[in-house]
Order: C-alpha cells, then sequence, then structure tokens
C-alpha cells in the first residue's frame, strides 16, 4: 500500500525495498548478460557512454516522474527539451543576448510551457493527455518558426555543457546524477512533493484535507517543463547546436523509463531512483543491442516488449495488491 | 522471496535480447558480430548511415557491404533514423569498440562536428560520405559532385521549358551539404535562363511524403507551373504523386539521385530527367578509402564523383546497370 505522510521510514522496509528496487535486479541482470556476450561492454569507456546516452532520457524522465505521480502524463517534453534549445541558441546568437542570459531565457521557456500545461489541466480542466498533446504541438512548430527549420550553433560556452571534464567526467551524466538526487529531495522532502503522491493517490481525498490541488498541479507540470528545458539544453551541448526537430519521440522513452522503474500511470507511486534505474535500463539495451550489431529494426522491437512487460506486469501486481 | 516484477521483466527483457541476436546475427549477410574477429585483415569498420528509409541510402549500403566483403573487413552498418543525436550515440559506441575506421553519412553536418572530433581524438580516421561534415576535419569527404550535378538539373530543365515559365523547388533536409550544394548548383544554372521565374522554393526534407504535402499546396498557390525541381527522387516522386497525369508531360519534373523508382519513373514519362548519383559506387569508394585510411596510408581529402543524366532515351541502360 503506498504511504502518502510516511517515506522511507516504515518498518519492513526491506519488503518494500526489495520490490521497489526489482528494477535494480532487472538492470543488474542486463548487465551481465550483455557482458557475457560482448567483450566491450563491461569497459569503463563503454559504461560511461551508456551514461551519457541515458541522460537526456533520464533528466526528461525525472521530470515526467513528477506528473506521472500525480497520475497525469506530459506529451511535450520531447518538443518543449527542442524549443528551449532552439530559443537559447537564438537568443545568444541572432538576438546576441550574452549565454548567461540566454541560458535563463532558454530555462524560463521549460518552465512557462510547463505552466501552460498545469493550467490546461488545473483550471482548464483537460484531460493531461490532450493538454500536453496540444503543448507539444505548440512547442515542435514554434521551434520550428525561430529556427526557420535548421539547426542554431549553440554559444561555445553552453556546448561545454556536452564535454568530458579529463577522460572520465562526462558533463552529461553529472548533471544527471544531480536532477536525480534533486528530484528525490523534491518527491520525498519538499510539501510539494508529498502532495504530488496524495494527489495521484487519491485526488478527492488530498482536496478534502487541504491540499490546495490546482496550484500543485501547476507546481507540478512547471518542474516537468524546467526538466525538459535542461534535458534539451544538454542534448543540444552533445551536438554544438541546436535542432528544431530534437528529441522527437523522447517523451516516450521517458514515459517508458518512469513505468519500468516502478512507477504507476494510475498514480501514486514512483521514485527518482526506479526512474533512474529504469532509464538506464533503456539505454542499456540500446547500447547493448548496437555492440552486438543487432539491426536497429529489432531494438525497436525489443524495447516495445520490455515496455510491455513493465506495465503489464504493474497492472497485475495493481489487480493483486491489497 | 517471490519473483517479483523487475526481476521479471529483466529475464524477460534478456530472453528477447538473446533471441534477437542470434537472429539478427544468423540473418544478416555482411554485418559482423563485434566479438570475435572473421574477417581476413580483422579490420572493423563503423558505418553510421542517416536513414534507410531512402533507396538511395539502401543502395549505399549495398556498396559499402559489397565492398567490404570484398576487401574482407567486417563493416557494421547502423540507421540513425535521422535522429543527429541517436548518430553521435553510435559514433561513440564505434569509438568506444575499437573499430579501426569510421564511415559517417551526417544526418546534419554541424551536427556531427563533435563526433568526428572524438573519433579524432582517438586517432581514428573519418570518411564523410554523401554529405560533408561542417567544424571538424574528416579524412576524406566522398560525396556526389552535388553543385555540378545542381547547375546540370537547371540546364535541363531550361532546355524542357524553352527558356521560359514558372517552377517551383522543393528543397533537401536544410543543414545538410547535399540539399545546400544542390540549390547553390541549381540557382547559378537557373540564373542563366532569365525567362524563368521560381516562384516557390520550400524544403520537402528528401522525403515523398512532405513533399507530396508540400507540392499540393504550392500547386494550389500557384496552378500555373511548367516545371519542378526535386533535390532527389524521392521528393520527385512526392511531387510526381500531387500532380497527378500533368507530372511529366504539361508540367516538367526534374529530379536527383538515380534510384530505381526514380528511374522507373523516368521510364514511364512522369519525370523527365533525373540527374543519377551513384550511389553503390559510392559505398565501395568510401569503404575503400577507410580502409587505405585504417592501415595508415593518405588517402585524398576530397573525392568527387561525376553525376550522369538519364531521360527516357538511355534511361535503359541506368536501369540494366543498378
Amino acid at each position: 500500500m503506498t504511504a502518502v505522510t510516511l517515506r522511507g521510514r516504515l518498518p519492513g522496509r526491506l519488503q518494500t525495498a526489495l520490490g521497489e528496487n526489482g528494477a535494480l535486479l532487472g538492470l543488474v541482470a542486463i548487465v551481465v548478460v550483455m557482458s557475457l556476450l560482448s567483450g566491450n561492454f563491461l569497459t569503463v569507456t563503454n559504461l560511461l557512454n551508456v551514461g551519457v546516452q541515458a541522460a537526456v532520457t533520464a533528466i526528461l524522465a525525472f521530470g515526467s516522474t513528477f506528473v506521472i505521480v500525480t497520475a497525469g502524463i506530459d506529451l511535450s517534453v520531447g518538443a518543449v527539451a527542442a524549443l528551449a534549445a532552439v530559443v537559447l541558441a537564438w537568443s545568444a546568437g541572432s538576438a546576441g543576448l550574452p549565454w548567461p542570459i540566454a541560458l535563463i531565457i532558454g530555462l524560463a521557456v521549460g518552465v512557462v510551457a510547463g505552466l501552460l500545461n498545469g493550467v490546461l489541466v488545473s483550471f482548464g480542466k483537460l484531460p493531461p493527455f490532450i493538454a500536453t498533446l496540444a503543448t507539444q504541438g505548440v512547442g515542435r512548430g514554434l521551434a520550428l518558426v525561430i529556427s526557420a527549420g535548421s539547426p542554431i550553433i549553440l554559444p561555445g560556452a553552453v556546448s561545454h555543457l556536452g564535454d568530458t571534464i579529463g577522460s572520465y567526467l562526462p558533463v552529461p551524466v553529472i548533471v544527471m546524477l544531480v536532477m536525480g538526487v534533486i528530484t528525490a529531495f523534491l518527491l520525498s522532502r519538499t510539501y510539494s512533493g508529498r502532495a504530488m503522491y496524495a494527489i495521484g493517490g487519491n485526488e478527492e481525498a488530498a482536496r478534502l484535507s487541504g491540499i490546495k490541488i490546482n496550484r500543485q498541479k501547476l507546481v507540478t507540470y512547471a518542474l516537468s517543463g524546467l526538466f525538459a528545458a535542461i534535458a534539451g539544453i544538454v542534448l543540444a551541448s552533445r551536438l554544438d547546436s541546436a535542432q528544431p526537430d530534437a528529441a522527437t519521440g523522447y517523451e516516450l522513452d521517458a514515459i517508458a523509463a518512469v513505468v519500468i522503474g516502478g512507477a504507476s500511470l494510475s498514480g501514486g507511486k514512483g521514485r527518482a531512483f526506479g526512474t533512474f534505474v529504469g532509464a538506464l535500463i533503456l539505454a542499456t539495451l540500446r547500447n547493448g543491442l548496437n555492440l552486438l550489431s543487432v539491426s536497429s529494426f529489432w531494438q525497436e522491437v525489443v524495447i516495445g516488449v520490455v515496455i510491455a512487460l513493465a506495465v503489464l506486469i504493474d497492472s497485475l501486481r495493481q489487480r493483486n495488491a491489497a | 522471496m517471490k519473483i517479483t516484477k523487475p526481476a521479471f521483466v529483466g529475464a524477460a527483457a534478456l530472453a528477447v535480447a538473446v533471441t534477437a541476436a542470434a537472429c539478427s546475427s544468423s540473418s544478416s549477410s555482411a554485418s559482423a558480430s563485434a566479438s570475435g574477429t572473421s574477417g581476413g585483415s580483422g579490420i572493423t569498420v563503423g558505418v553510421t548511415i542517416s536513414t534507410l528509409n531512402n533507396p538511395y541510402f539502401v543502395q549505399f549500403k549495398n556498396g559499402v557491404q559489397a565492398e567490404a566483403s570484398k576487401l574482407g573487413v567486417n563493416a557494421t552498418v547502423t540507421d540513425a533514423n535521422n535522429d543527429a543525436s541517436q548518430q553521435a550515440d553510435q559514433v561513440q559506441n564505434f569509438v568506444s569498440q575499437g573499430d579501426k575506421a569510421i564511415i559517417i553519412n551526417p544526418v546534419d553536418s554541424s551536427a556531427a562536428a563533435p563526433s568526428v572530433t572524438l573519433a579524432s581524438r582517438s586517432h581514428i580516421p573519418v570518411i564523410s560520405a554523401d554529405r560533408g561534415v561542417t567544424g571538424a576535419t574528416v579524412t576524406q569527404t566522398v560525396a556526389s559532385d552535388n553543385v555540378t550535378g545542381g547547375k546540370l538539373a537547371a540546364q535541363q530543365l531550361g532546355k524542357l521549358l524553352g527558356g521560359k515559365g514558372k517552377i517551383i523547388v522543393l528543397e533537401g533536409t536544410p543543414g545538410t551539404s547535399a540539399a545546400n550544394d544542390r540549390e547553390k548548383g541549381f540557382t547559378e544554372g537557373i540564373a542563366e535562363f532569365p525567362g524563368i521565374q521560381v516562384v516557390a522554393q520550400q524544403s520537402a526534407n528528401f522525403d515523398r511524403t512532405d513533399a507530396l504535402n508540400v507540392t499540393t499546396n504550392l500547386y494550389q498557390a500557384h496552378p500555373d507551373i511548367n516545371g519542378v525541381f526535386a533535390a532527389n527522387d524521392e521528393m520527385g516522386l512526392g511531387a510526381v504523386k500531387a500532380l497527378g497525369a500533368k507530372a511529366g508531360h504539361q508540367i516538367k519534373v526534374v529530379a536527383f539521385d538515380g534510384t530505381p523508382d526514380g528511374l522507373q519513373a523516368v521510364q514511364a514519362g512522369q519525370i523527365n530527367v533525373d540527374i543519377a548519383q551513384q550511389p553503390n559506387l559510392l559505398g565501395q569508394l568510401a569503404v575503400e578509402a577507410a580502409v587505405q585510411a585504417a592501415k595508415g596510408h593518405k588517402v585524398p581529402v576530397n573525392n568527387a564523383i561525376p553525376v550522369k543524366i538519364a531521360t527516357a532515351a538511355n534511361v535503359k541502360q541506368f536501369l540494366s546497370a543498378s
């Protein structure tokens, strides 16, 4: 049973830990088999590659965790990621603003998009699927309009976010870990975090217990938008340019990562660590299958099967839950 | 301890992954498995193609694989799905796998730069095929002479229209050197026909469906056009679909690429002139250069492959050759 007010201090924590860390067991199993199948998998370079390749999806997924915990969904994160990067690049380039200002504007774009989602969902009472689908279209369209369909070069200072410090510390991995810690903190140690679980678990009960639902939903979606902006900027920095069609379809990977990690689409469940593991599972599968020269067409099949299984087992567990 | 969700998910994912790996390696022809060397010279070349959803690049891939098996090297071919960051991931994997050379067909010419820099740092030669890389130096760029090709296309269209009329231009994916070079060549060439007016110029992303939609819309806006230049066969075929019975007759169509579908359309009279590239040859030359560079020999920095002109008169010899 999800405990809304007591997180992480329950007796019998071991039981919960095993159940919720099962994603970790799955990841370990995949790593073991991949290293047996391919000699190149378990090298430091490759594992760091996996980290970098997981980073963007993980950051998007951390933002989506907030939304999914409230029983919502955010389909616009991919488009917002691209839009934020395009706005940043345009501000620093054509508009000639200094890069710190451009960076803040890029992040603000994410927040504004998130707030728009929040307003549509809470005050407009639109289903989150529809609201975020609309924002996705607007976001992607604006990214194309501002960039006139062409990629824009990022200012040099910002593209350092894609670098590797020394030979072993890729900055995207550091950003991913920092965002993960922030997510865990927000979910478990702040009022808004607890409110998210309450809203997802039982919205009516949450409302009756005094939580301002509309305000908390605004916070939730704004966070999702902000994280999407950060993910978009990290993605663009790997390519030294903001691509208007970047991150197309990444929202589905983000949702998959959250669900594989143990969250439930009907809300009330989900942890930052689970999402992190979910994102790693997706990246490890893709990386491992690449190393094994499995055609990219089969890779899509494998990823699809994994997602289907994760959700299937989650719904089976829901039906069996007390 | 009961086996709950994620351990099960992990095990199932592995089962699928292993099956996919087995299926893929048993059914693939020239692509190799990463573990162990089977080729005569033990050289592995990593090849990342922008998209295999285009018969032009499928022919390129065929040329690559044919030359690779002729020379006894392993060529791992991956599909970047027109996603620049997926391509960056693929190059990263090639580098950590220890490939001796990399052939890249960039999704975006400037987004490929960081990947090329990464490979250069590991002293892995990079051959850029069909499109160039801007912002980083590759060992060799092997591509058709797209500027001359664009100019030839303009001359052919000018001749077909008798030096006067209204035309629309369908451009390729913005940001690729192929699109830029063909557009540059075409504009130079069409300037020699002052009686011809370009009433509309839009990108259809080298894609057939995009071109169908764009041409339908442009034709609505300019129903009196006399000719169309499509910067590749896929777009040309989309335009043919949109123009219906008028394609090739009242409205002259000039395309670029020389893919089997395009050549069929020339034979059927729907496309008047097709500037034929030699994608199969391109693939072969790319592998040849990659292997030479991997062995430490010098290769020319630029290898421009000439294009040929296919019309209804000589199309038969193109069809029998491909």
